[in-house]
């Protein structure tokens, strides 16, 4: 514990970085929602978000068979060859080896959730031995989740060292921070909680909203809030860190308001999948369903496309 | 350390950072400052509201329930600002088009004004209904007629004047509490002058509240923007009201002065400048004519170094550019504390960079057309006033339609009380930044003006919203935001900003003689 517990480690941060005000927050991206994207901006739009999806399987009944199909839908979401691959095929470590096999050598990468995915709660040494592990099997990329005890108990240092570990244990791969905003609450605590990630983080690393394990995932307004900081730290630093907005994300529409919101906030250098992902799994197939109608004016049924991670 | 040499002494030290390899020092201190790109990588294409706004070629007066043509049978053209070219003709009413119009209102007032209040509040009703039906055709009308881009006049014009007849029609059969212990009743016939930069809203501002309170009205828009005005004739005339209770008439300014001082008005409404205010004062003064006035303002909107800075852009954004600044109660001095000038200039122009100007029916559009060449003149006039009296200039770089009269959102700096765009109303997407130091400085500059309509505070301490509100000679201080209206909130001035209440209670018993 700190010597001097007061000021709080939160106002000493609100402080350095501002806070946020939540009806603004929420004016702010009721905007985005009101932009009308047609046309040919409608059809870029949509591949753009094909582009940044990291198809998602995280359950305990997952094998190496459905990983396959998994990275085999990753590779080719659509018999339309203007539809690009996604970004990356997001997994359980375990899984990490037989998602390798099938992506190796293609644009897709591997990512997968590490350090005792949702919660946290494991010993550190854990949580390194399991980064380890995943990177060792071939991961390009790891999603960590924050300790979010820590934070909110104030124990900021503690936050960033164990951040730091993981980044090291990562090495080469790209290194995804979870914040898992719906413990934190507040506008306010999801900023602190991004500057404190991106204080550690390398160019090119990301901040993400949530495990999609819990309740309330991403939005409009967490995203806005995380965006605000990533700008504000770029424009401070010229460290650019990408964003993924996870969970609950699952039609074309939103996730248009989505890019949006980045287009207005960070501008085009963060419209690339290097620096802007979604993590999602049913988003896929109804992006993929709005390129098909904008290409033949009508919706086709679900079952004219290969199944999704989560239907089965 | 040798490492501390290098830095700026205002940077904070390291070990002094809430966090670790924090905000300070920045590596790229020495080397271009890194840039967002508001580039066009993924571009939106054009997204025109579709809605038929169903015009007539012609538009006549509204006098005792029925279109009827001008007596002097002249007519002038309404221009859509935007791309210059003729909406429709509207009747240009004269002294006979008035003395009509107060008669038929005068007739009426015999049974609208002894109407059961529940009965006069089911037209009322009506009319917002009926307006509701037809939101989207008012909205491209409007956005037609006054060059307001089609998000605003979707989601705050026409919206919001529906608001305000059911709010009123709502009062209609509770007169009796309106006052406790007197007896609330109608003056008679009123006499009404509205301007064109909320052409529909400031209709209803006026109308409801007379109407509710058994008063009957003759009311004449601004010559720029009668399309709208004409259309809601229409709905009246659909809502079965009864002859003479509204009678609108279109013409010029001269008319205006017309109905203002017509011996029959009771009590006369106007929303304007405070110069053609000051005119309508000097013609009734002497009289015993009730008057409501709705005038000029040069509103501060006053930013501390604890705001939270990202929404206090977006309200500062929202309190200039709504309706291209053509707002009495815009936010047209921005007041700053100095520790966050910089900063929060920085992000302004940001913000603005991605503001999109242009064809106000295309629903992407953040910035319209301003109402006419007029206008846009003497806001220009400004722009050059500003740079000749040394204060900085920025617009973001932005393409502007060929036709048309607009003007891409301006911020001046380094403005101070005595520049001209510091003092003066500009009614034009023009934001003069000034800075301040001190709580007290901040009251005595945003205090230091004749006008005293609105003003905005952002901070997170809330001891100092209550003190701001209670200092700020502002009719509405808005706290944290900037530029909310709502029908149960009275809305007026202080100094030459006016004087009476639009809105809430307050602004119906500016409509009523208590006993």
């Amino acid at each position: 514990m700190p010597a001097i517990a007061y000021p709080s480690a939160f106002r000493r941060l609100f402080d350095e970085i501002g806070t946020v005000d939540a009806v603004g927050v929420e004016e702010r991206v009721a905007k985005y929602a009101t932009r009308s994207i047609k046309k040919a901006s409608k059809v870029s739009g949509l591949k753009l978000a094909v582009s940044m999806v990291d198809l998602t399987t995280l359950e305990g009944k997952d094998t190496p068979g459905k990983i396959a199909s998994l990275c085999r839908k990753a590779l080719h979401p659509h018999e339309d060859p203007d539809v690009p691959s996604v970004a990356a095929v997001c997994v359980y470590p375990s899984m990490v080896r037989h998602a390798k096999k099938h992506v190796a050598g293609t644009a897709v990468r591997v990512a997968s959730v590490a350090t005792a995915f949702p919660s946290g709660q494991t010993p550190l040494k854990t949580r390194l031995a399991e980064v380890r592990c995943a990177a060792a099997d071939g991961a390009d990329e790891i999603d960590m989740v924050i300790n979010r005890g820590a934070f909110l108990a104030g124990e900021f240092g503690r936050v960033q060292d164990e951040i730091s570990a993981v980044l090291e244990a990562c090495g080469d791969a790209a290194l995804k921070v979870i914040l898992e905003v719906s413990e934190l609450e507040t506008y306010d605590a999801i900023r602190a909680a991004s500057f404190l990630a991106m204080g550690v983080l390398r160019e090119g690393d990301f901040i993400k909203t949530s495990t999609g394990k819990t309740s309330l995932n991403a939005t409009l307004g967490n995203n806005q809030v995380m965006i605000d900081a990533i700008r504000d730290h770029f424009l401070d630093t010229g460290i650019s860190i990408g964003m993924k907005p996870a969970g609950g994300i699952r039609g074309a529409k939103q996730a248009l308001h989505f890019l949006v919101a980045v287009k207005e906030t960070l501008g085009d250098a963060w419209l690339v999948n290097r620096r802007y992902r979604f993590g999602a799994s049913a988003l896929l197939n109804d992006l993929l369903r709005q390129i098909e109608k904008e290409k033949t004016g009508a919706y086709q049924a679900p079952y004219y496309f290969s199944d999704a991670a989560e239907s089965y | 350390m040798p490492v501390h040499a290098t830095m700026p002494p205002t940077a904070p030290a390291k070990a002094k950072s809430a966090l670790r390899n924090g905000r300070a020092p920045s590596p790229h201190r020495g080397r271009t400052a890194p840039a967002l790109i508001f580039g066009d990588l993924w571009e939106f294409d054009p997204a025109p509201e579709s809605a038929d706004p169903k015009l007539k070629p012609r538009y006549e007066l509204f006098i005792n329930g029925e279109f009827v043509p001008p007596r002097s049978g002249k007519y002038f053209e309404s221009i859509n600002p935007a791309n210059e070219r003729k909406l429709a003709e509207i009747a240009s009413g004269g002294a006979p088009d008035v003395d009509a119009a107060y008669e038929a209102a005068s007739r009426a007032f015999g049974t609208w004004g002894r109407m059961p209040g529940r009965e006069r509040g089911k037209y009322l009703y009506r009319v917002a209904r009926l307006l509701q039906d037809r939101a989207r055709e008012f909205a491209v009308a409007e956005t037609m007629d006054n060059g307001k881009p089609i998000r605003e006049t979707r989601d705050f014009d026409v919206p919001m004047c529906a608001a305000h007849f059911f709010y009123h029609a709502g009062w209609a059969d509770k007169l009796e509490y309106v006052a406790p212990g007197r007896k609330a009743a109608p003056l008679g016939v009123v006499g009404q002058v509205i301007p064109w930069n909320f052409p529909l809203l400031m209709l209803a501002w006026k109308l409801a509240p007379a109407l509710a309170m058994g008063n009957c009205a003759v009311l004449k828009p601004a010559s720029n923007t009668c399309i709208t005005a004409l259309k809601l004739a229409e709905i009246f005339q659909d809502a079965g009201l009864p002859p003479g209770v509204v009678n609108i008439v279109t013409g010029p300014g001269s008319t205006g002065g017309l109905i203002m001082a017509h011996p029959t008005a009771s009590k006369i409404a106007f929303t304007g400048s405070t110069d053609v205010g000051k005119v309508i004062m000097r013609s009734v003064a002497g009289g015993d004519k009730r008057m409501t006035m709705e005038l000029g303002g040069k509103a501060a909107n006053i930013v501390f170094d604890d705001a939270p800075i990202d929404q206090a852009v977006e309200g500062i954004v929202n309190g200039i550019f709504f309706n291209q600044g053509q707002v009495c109660c815009a936010g047209s001095r921005l007041l700053v504390h100095e520790p966050v000038a910089a900063a929060v200039t920085a992000k302004l122009r940001n913000r603005l960079r991605v503001l999109r100007v242009g064809d106000p029916l295309d629903k992407n559009t953040d910035v319209g057309a301003i109402v006419s060449r007029a206008q846009l003149d003497t806001i220009k006039e400004y722009l050059k006033i500003g740079v000749e009296e040394g204060a900085e200039m920025w617009q973001p770089p932005c393409r502007l339609p060929s036709k048309g009269y607009f003007l891409p959102p301006t911020l001046f700096t380094g403005v101070t009380q005595s520049h001209r765009i510091a003092r003066e109303e500009i009614f034009g997407p023009v934001l003069s930044i000034l800075t301040f130091r001190t709580v007290d400085e901040a009251i005595e500059k945003a205090n230091n003006t004749p006008y005293g309509l609105s003003a905005g505070v952002w901070t997170d301490k809330g001891s100092r919203i209550l003190k701001m509100s209670t200092e700020l000679k502002a009719g509405v201080v808005w706290a944290n935001t900037f530029n909310k209206f709502d029908p149960t909130s009275p809305f007026g001035g202080y100094k030459e900003s006016g004087f009476g209440r639009e809105g809430g209670r307050q602004g119906l018993l500016d409509y009523a003689k208590l006993t």
